[in-house]
């Protein structure tokens, strides 16, 4: 069983995101770079699963610019067989990734698609379902348990107030929740071998995939700044203030 | 130009996020809305007593195909073409719904706005909220969530809509709908909590972590963590608040312990008012904090509920 993992290079989320300037968007030269925390967890599971027999190939996809590769490396080494990139320095919506990755899987045919729930970037919170409905195939969004047998895939998804447990035909879309797993540092013999695991470089043109935006940016700004309140020194008036002052209790 | 919602609803009650989108959808033109499940003529129902709305469309389903994103969302697609724009309160639901309704309209969506600037433009947050974007959409039609604590949610009597039966399309197939399970806790959810009480490193193990819950019970607060909380194992991560967990904001944040890491604070800041007990006055949570105390919190934590006790 094949599974394809897309990956998004995104700033990392331990890192304050600047606003530029000109307002034109949010500043990323320069700045630390990571893989995206829910698309770690999405590779960890094609990993979980490999390691289980389950899955015997996974394959790495990220889309945007050249040093995306660097983001596909890191899934090589948490145990990707091999990765595809698909440059473009156009600005990537959840739509036009959808159509990159609907091509690529009429391509590569995985049995399984398993993607990050959102980006930590634009918080979209939609390729996968995206992808689904291109597909016309079934999707499991932020799953927190993933099961495989006999043509199916049977899973626990994230909804308000509890959970949910669909089961789903094959090939499916499923997205990664923060529950499903916690993923696994890259050892360094595992980074040293992912430099000589394959990566096959393409363009959307390749795919056939226009990737003009549908949304432009108007502006991008700070938010309000929330301003330091008081010191106080006892919960007594901690408590009054609440009652009295912010009338919050 | 008429706006179509996708209600959430519990038992045949409209939830409020929902009401708070059907206010957004009021700016945009006159509204039609649509609810799905079980209990979808109770719904249809409330839903038709909310000032504003034309005409509630309603699915009544019992076989849990509603559940499932698959036909919701071809049935929006099929209704799309008598709307301007596709609105839901961003929910569980319609995070996994609207979405694939965008796909198969070939629409990029707009999630979890907070303003509207005209029918084409609007803004939401980036970043967990570290910045606000203000897009503009090329698409014909919009297909958008809203979020609720943007907007001021409509009353839910005085209105008397028009209620129409509309059916579920099979939709592409290959899901089944297996069960749902809610979780029993008495505790409201975090997501949607009035008051949050979190704890952080300063907890200092899992057994620590529990002396929040009589403040949270007192309070009828939810109970969140921080990351670092969850990475040392006190709690499990779907307590993580943080930009990597979940977004709140609640009237009332209290964090206990919590030093105040910017994937924390993406989480939590825009709660209405913030309290922040730490020992260390440094601690970068005091910059957004409204109240904060200087101390050992398990001094303090004792001392907050007897003095809430106190006043009544």
């Amino acid at each position: 069983m094949k599974v394809l993992v897309p990956v998004k290079r995104v700033i990392d989320y331990n890192i304050k995101p600047r606003v530029k300037a000109d307002g034109s968007g949010v500043e990323t030269a320069g700045v630390k770079m990571s893989m995206n925390p829910f698309d770690e967890i999405a590779v960890e599971e094609a990993v979980r699963l490999k390691e289980k027999g389950v899955v015997s190939e996974i394959v790495a996809v990220s889309i945007g610019e050249p040093k995306a590769q660097d983001t596909l490396r890191t899934a090589m080494a948490m145990g990707a067989d091999r990765s595809i990139l698909v440059e473009t320095d156009v600005v990537t919506e959840p739509l036009s990734v959808a159509k990159v990755l609907k091509a690529l899987v009429e391509k590569e045919k995985p049995d399984l698609i398993i993607l990050g729930k959102q980006a930590i970037d634009d918080d979209m919170n939609a390729t996968g379902q995206m992808l689904a409905g291109l597909l016309g195939r079934p999707q499991a969004t932020f799953a927190s348990r993933v099961e495989v047998a006999d043509g199916a895939v049977t899973v626990t998804r994230e909804i308000d107030g509890g959970s949910q447990t669909v089961k789903l035909a094959l090939p499916a879309i499923i997205t990664a929740d923060l529950r499903l797993n916690e993923p696994r540092y890259a050892s360094l013999p595992n980074i040293m071998k992912a430099r000589k695991k394959p990566m096959e470089k393409i363009t959307p043109a390749d795919l056939g995939v226009d990737m003009t935006p549908r949304l432009s940016v108007v502006s991008v700004a700070e938010p309000p700044e929330r301003k330091a309140g008081i010191k106080l020194d006892s919960a007594a008036e901690l408590v009054s203030r609440l009652r009295n002052e912010a009338k919050v209790i | 130009m008429t706006v179509l919602v996708y209600l959430d609803h519990e038992g045949g009650a409209i939830r409020q996020a929902s009401r708070s989108a059907i206010a957004a959808a009021s700016q945009l033109g006159d509204v039609d809305v649509l609810v799905t499940g079980p209990d979808a003529a109770d719904a249809a129902k409330s839903a038709a007593a909310i000032p504003g709305v034309k005409k509630v469309l309603q699915v009544t389903d019992t076989t849990g195909s509603s559940e499932l994103a698959e036909p919701v969302a071809a049935l929006l697609a099929d209704l799309a073409s008598g709307y301007s724009h596709i609105l839901a309160a961003s929910s569980a639901t319609a995070k996994n719904v609207l979405p694939r309704t965008a796909a198969l309209l070939d629409v990029q969506p707009i999630p979890d706005i907070v303003a509207i600037n005209d029918a084409d433009t609007f803004v939401r947050p980036i970043y967990a909220g570290s910045a606000l974007a203000t897009v503009k959409s090329a698409d014909a039609k919009k297909i958008i969530t809203v979020r609720a604590s943007s907007f001021d949610p409509v009353a839910s009597e005085g209105g008397n809509a028009v209620i129409e039966d509309v059916a579920l399309p099979a939709g592409p197939g290959g899901s089944t709908f297996v069960a749902t399970e809610l979780s029993k806790s008495e505790r409201p959810e975090l997501e949607s909590a009035r008051v949050v009480v979190s704890g952080g490193n300063g907890m200092l193990n899992e057994e620590n972590f529990k002396l929040l819950e009589p403040l949270a019970d007192r309070l009828g607060a939810a109970i969140g963590a921080s990351r670092a909380a969850v990475d040392k194992g006190f709690v499990s991560n779907e307590y993580q608040v943080g930009q990597t967990g979940k977004i709140v904001a609640p009237e009332l944040y209290i964090a206990m312990g919590i030093s105040g890491q910017i994937q924390h604070l993406a989480g939590m800041k825009d709660s209405k008012v913030i309290v922040a007990v730490n020992k260390d006055p440094e601690a970068p949570i005091f910059q957004v904090a409204d109240y904060g105390i200087v101390g050992d919190l398990f001094t303090i934590l004792p001392q907050l509920e007897a003095e809430l006790d106190k006043a009544g």
